[in-house]
């Protein structure tokens, strides 16, 4: 049963929902990662990104480097209804094409990702790509903070500044978290707009948060002519949910029923 | 055989606008005509290999056929992950150029030594790897198989002028090049080093034992039929690579016979030592390796006389 158009409320609160019914009937983890970039994915998916269909050659490019938040583009997916109610029940089952995370086998999931700093490089290939073909489509690529460790992304960022892909924006999610501790702990990143800046990228420091800003930045972005766009976005790992905001267990933890049902609540569910 | 490759891929890029060429900062006095040919499809990324393939795997999804050039190390291991990530999982038509497989940088020393990268490609499903072994196959190689479907590897020896006696540009995927027929023993050789094979094969000749002699430069898709025939006829095969002996050609060929329940002998030849840190030429690595013609006649005696 495909739930009726009407009912998939296109807001993030929804996306919210999903992320915590799906992990939870799963029993896997990575909450905190897709809660921080909800909002990020609600603005692209609900407002931004010029997709008529996900196998059509001249749609927009959406690349999610920090792949193990992918339960945030399935409920998108989801709820734009470029995914079935029955492939989302089908998140981490044997032989389900939606792990934790994403394979471009699924239409809609436009590269293969889980390796972090391999996102940024083909979205600036595919940014090229656009440029050779002439082509108006946008390529969005959403990296981690801490995904800035890897030295491959910073050749990407290089190369995209130099030849000023303008079409191309990237997107921070920086709640200043990683897998073993906080990014200030374990590798710092301060200044972190800084140093985008330095290698020649256009800059915008915004709340993560805020659908309708980072919609409008978004909006504003000149993506015809001069340098590429980078929304350092400030975030909080595991928004919405009390208990999981900025905690490092929930990296990988999965919720006990109890915190399942206190979650809901706090998102509204 | 970079003067083969430039020469043929300005040909192929002259007919085909899909066709890239991407260098991570390599190539002078080499890739010029393509440069100036076609100076918006040519991109010198900068030093940085990871990206060159991350960035060839976006364009080879917008339908791109892009080369990435550099040397053998730098081309197949820096990005190796970005290549099983990108055009492996994607099974898009990204080509990896390697030039100066085995010793042909012997003097630069050991971190340019391409020794192990037939072996990691070939372990990669659904990527096409070609190793030619002089710069007539080569051309020969890209015309037919450029645009096939999915990855490709494609090993470059430095050498312009070497031709492989016998050979006469001759290529095709999936199948072996038979240079000499002779029921005593085989010699199977993939790359340059072919010559040495070829060399090998002419002594033993004169000593009345007549050899068969393989070029392999389809090393995936692999010529089993080819091979498993001649292992069939034959008692002993020599492989002779310049490459480590696990996993490229030695391996390929001890696999065949061993799934086919063969019962030819398989020596390998090729680089067993762990790097010490001595290099040389090419003609002193491949002396010291055992891949010489004569050190290649003095293993097939001895596996011979052991009967």
């Amino acid at each position: 049963m495909t739930e009726p158009m009407e009912a998939r409320a296109l807001t993030p609160a929804r996306i919210r929902q999903i992320i915590l019914e799906q992990s939870k009937r799963a029993g896997v983890g990575h909450i905190g990662s897709a809660l921080s970039i909800a909002d990020i994915v609600a603005a692209l998916y609900f407002h931004v990104l010029r997709i008529g269909d996900v196998r059509e050659p001249e749609r927009d490019r959406f690349i999610l480097s920090k792949g193990h938040a992918v339960l945030a583009l399935y409920a998108a997916l989801f709820l734009r209804d470029w995914l079935s109610e029955d492939a989302l029940n089908s998140y981490c089952g044997d032989g389900s094409l939606l792990g934790v995370h994403p394979e471009h086998a699924l239409p809609g999931i436009d590269f293969s990702t889980g390796s972090l700093g391999q996102g940024l490089p083909m979205g600036v290939g595919s940014a090229l790509a656009a440029r050779l073909q002439r082509s108006a489509r946008r390529v969005f690529v959403l990296v981690s903070d801490a995904e800035c460790n890897e030295g491959a992304l910073w050749e990407a960022v290089m190369f995209a500044a130099h030849h000023r892909l303008a079409n191309l924006t990237a997107i921070v999610d920086l709640n200043g978290q990683q897998a073993l501790g906080y990014t200030d702990q374990v590798l710092s990143l301060t200044p972190l707009a800084a140093r985008w800046r330095a290698f020649g990228w256009d800059v915008h420091e915004v709340d993560g948060h805020d659908v309708a800003g980072l919609t409008r930045t978004i909006g504003s972005l000149d993506t015809r002519g001069g340098p590429p766009h980078v929304l350092v976005a400030r975030t909080v790992f595991g928004k919405g949910v009390s208990y999981m905001e900025r905690q490092l267990k929930w990296h990988y933890w999965p919720m006990s029923d109890e915190e399942y049902r206190q979650a809901m609540a706090e998102i509204g569910g | 055989m970079r003067r083969s490759f430039v020469r043929t891929l300005v040909e192929l890029a002259a007919a085909d606008p899909r066709l890239l060429l991407l260098t991570g900062d390599l190539g002078y006095n080499a890739l010029e005509p393509f440069m100036e040919r076609f100076p918006d499809r040519f991109f010198n990324v900068g030093v940085a290999e990871q990206n060159m393939v991350g960035m060839a795997t976006g364009l080879a999804d917008a339908g791109f056929i892009p080369f990435c050039y550099s040397i053998v190390t730098f081309a197949s291991l820096r990005p190796y992950e970005f290549i099983r990530n990108g055009p492996v999982l994607h099974r898009l038509p990204v080509r990896i150029v390697g030039i100066g497989g085995g010793f042909d940088y012997g003097p630069q020393g050991t971190t340019h030594h391409g020794l192990e990268d037939l072996a990691v490609m070939r372990v990669q499903p659904g990527m096409t790897v070609i190793a030619p072994a002089d710069h007539e196959q080569l051309a020969c190689a890209l015309r037919s198989a450029w645009d096939f479907p999915g990855p490709m590897y494609i090993r470059l020896g430095k050498d312009d002028t070497l031709t492989i006696p016998g050979l006469e540009g001759r290529f095709e995927l999936g199948r072996a090049q038979r240079l000499r027929d002779g029921a005593d023993c085989a010699l199977i050789a993939t790359g340059p080093v072919a010559v040495e094979a070829v060399g090998a094969a002419d002594d033993l000749a004169a000593r009345g034992i007549r050899a068969t002699v393989l070029v392999i430069a389809s090393i995936q898709p692999a010529p089993v039929d080819d091979l498993a025939g001649v292992l069939a006829s034959v008692p002993v095969a020599l492989t002779v690579e310049a490459h480590y002996v696990v996993g490229g050609l030695g391996s390929l060929v001890a696999e065949i016979a061993a799934e086919r329940a063969l019962g030819c002998r398989v020596l390998r030849c090729g680089v067993r030592q762990p790097p010490d840190g001595r290099s040389g030429s090419q003609a002193y690595m491949h002396r010291t390796h055992g891949l010489s013609r004569e050190a290649l006649v003095e293993t097939a005696l001895r596996a011979l006389s052991a009967g």
